[in-house]
């Protein structure tokens, strides 16, 4: 298993290093216009941050799971974890605020000691949409998580996992040697118990990254791909796929730059410039709060630790006058979300 | 000046090429377009077609193109594979069958 950028001590575990790397190169030398510039073109410069409806929080970047891709850095040496303290805060707001989706991610959510305390509290709330983003493996790494499935169906959690290919070794080679088999034997645990079954009330959606420096395909014929090869070889069944473009950010970024991908996907990425999902990115409906109660635009923000441009900048601070209609903090990376029909945590935009 | 004949770059040119010439070449890229829009045929299954097709007249810019565009849309390295060696199948059979001519001359010239 390979360890963290932070564990290893690379220099792209320091965000400031990774804006510099997507401010300087092709976009300072002109060759590639920098996201403000581009989006200037449509006036939609700046972006404003309209209503919220969806609260993501990051419970810890501590995962079971080293992904190649993955864009938190997480991984089992990741330490830092929300605190019940924090959690109490949070819930002070998804109590009050008209948000309809409720978004738990991390790392691996579940590892987060408080976790089920947490959901037990914040599915009181009413919230009409409770997400939680599990990798799957998590339900098989331990004993004490095999109940999972049950756990989330008593609390009606939406499960949205990660499942980067249909096939073993596309999956194993992005998310770690037997991460396939795990996965597979989750989805029929939560298939078992009704999970993504046709007509269910018990949400099972997947979503899909690129295994390597390329951008995601069309989502509706990649979901049908998905769907045609998981019932046939495994009998799994689910809702919807969510096609997530990778963001030039933290390991992604790192293998970008060691694989000699980097400018060329940037190129990609610039070049699917969709004006049209820029009336739709996440950020401008979404709030992400961190481990530690800080809140950014966007999860991808919070990774390169550029917070909300506003005078609230923790979940105790939370104000939604002061929030709402805030001017949403960009850079390069925000292609990423603008790229042919669009990204985002709930897939394309566009 | 550049040393090589193809430059990785000038694929993302491609679209300049209506710039000398804009009446043919948007009419190119228009007919291009439809062809590969689903029909009888999937978008899959014509863009396997389309990476076979590309190593059979080697033009590297269409290798290149095609490679990531069946990533994106999800086809395994098996597949792409496989529909190359059709590809070759077809450009090796499409040498031996000339075998033929080969061999009905021969038979003609020799006593």
């Amino acid at each position: 298993m390979i360890k963290s950028l932070h564990k290893r001590e690379s220099e792209l575990a320091n965000s400031k290093r990774q804006v510099e790397i997507l401010s300087n190169g092709i976009f300072q030398s002109g060759d590639l216009p920098k996201f403000k510039d581009k989006i200037s073109e449509t006036n939609q410069f700046p972006l404003k941050a309209k209503k919220l409806e969806i609260l993501q929080i990051n419970v810890g970047y501590m995962c079971n799971q080293v992904c190649e891709h993955c864009h938190v850095d997480a991984g089992p040496d990741r330490k830092e974890i929300m605190t019940r303290e924090t959690m109490k805060q949070c819930l002070e707001v998804i109590k009050n605020t008209g948000a309809h989706t409720l978004d738990l991610t991390g790392g691996a959510p579940e590892m987060n000691p408080d976790f089920r305390w947490f959901v037990d509290e914040a599915s009181k709330a009413g919230i009409k949409d409770f997400i939680v983003r599990s990798n799957l493996t998590i339900i098989r790494a331990n004993k004490k998580y095999h109940d999972l499935p049950e756990f989330f169906k008593s609390h009606n959690v939406h499960v949205v996992s990660s499942m980067p290919h249909w096939t073993k070794g596309k999956t194993d080679k992005q998310r770690g040697d037997g991460v396939f088999d795990k996965s597979i034997k989750a989805l029929q645990d939560l298939n078992a118990i009704g999970y993504g079954m046709p007509n269910s009330d018990l949400r099972l959606d997947l979503v899909y990254n690129p295994s390597g420096a390329f951008l995601p395909g069309n989502q509706a014929s990649l979901e049908k791909e998905f769907k045609n090869a998981l019932i046939d070889d495994f009998g799994i069944q689910f809702h919807n796929l969510f096609a997530i473009t990778n963001l030039p950010i933290s390991r992604f970024l790192d293998y970008l730059i060691a694989s000699e991908n980097y400018e060329d996907y940037m190129y990609s990425l610039v070049e699917a410039y969709n004006p049209a999902a820029v009336a739709n990115v996440m950020c401008t409906n979404t709030l992400s709060v961190s481990w530690d109660g800080y809140l950014y635009d966007c999860d991808f923000n919070q990774m390169l630790n550029l917070p909300v441009n506003s005078k609230a900048k923790h979940i105790s601070e939370y104000n939604e006058e002061l929030l709402e209609g805030r001017n949403i903090v960009i850079s390069q990376h925000c292609y990423g979300c603008t790229a042919g029909a669009g990204s985002s945590c709930q897939g394309s935009v566009a | 000046m550049q040393k090589t004949y193809y430059d990785p770059a000038d694929l993302r040119k491609f679209g300049k090429i209506s710039d000398w010439n804009e009446e043919l070449g948007t009419k190119f890229f228009e007919y291009y377009n439809s062809v590969f829009k689903e029909g009888a045929l999937s978008e899959r299954e014509k863009s396997l077609i389309a990476l076979a097709v590309a190593h059979t007249i080697q033009c590297p810019y269409c290798i290149d193109a095609y490679t990531g565009d069946g990533l994106q849309r999800g086809i395994t390295k098996e597949e792409m594979m496989e529909a190359l060696h059709v590809g070759a199948a077809i450009r090796g059979g499409a040498s031996l069958v000339h075998g033929v001519q080969m061999m009905n001359k021969v038979n003609k010239l020799e006593m």
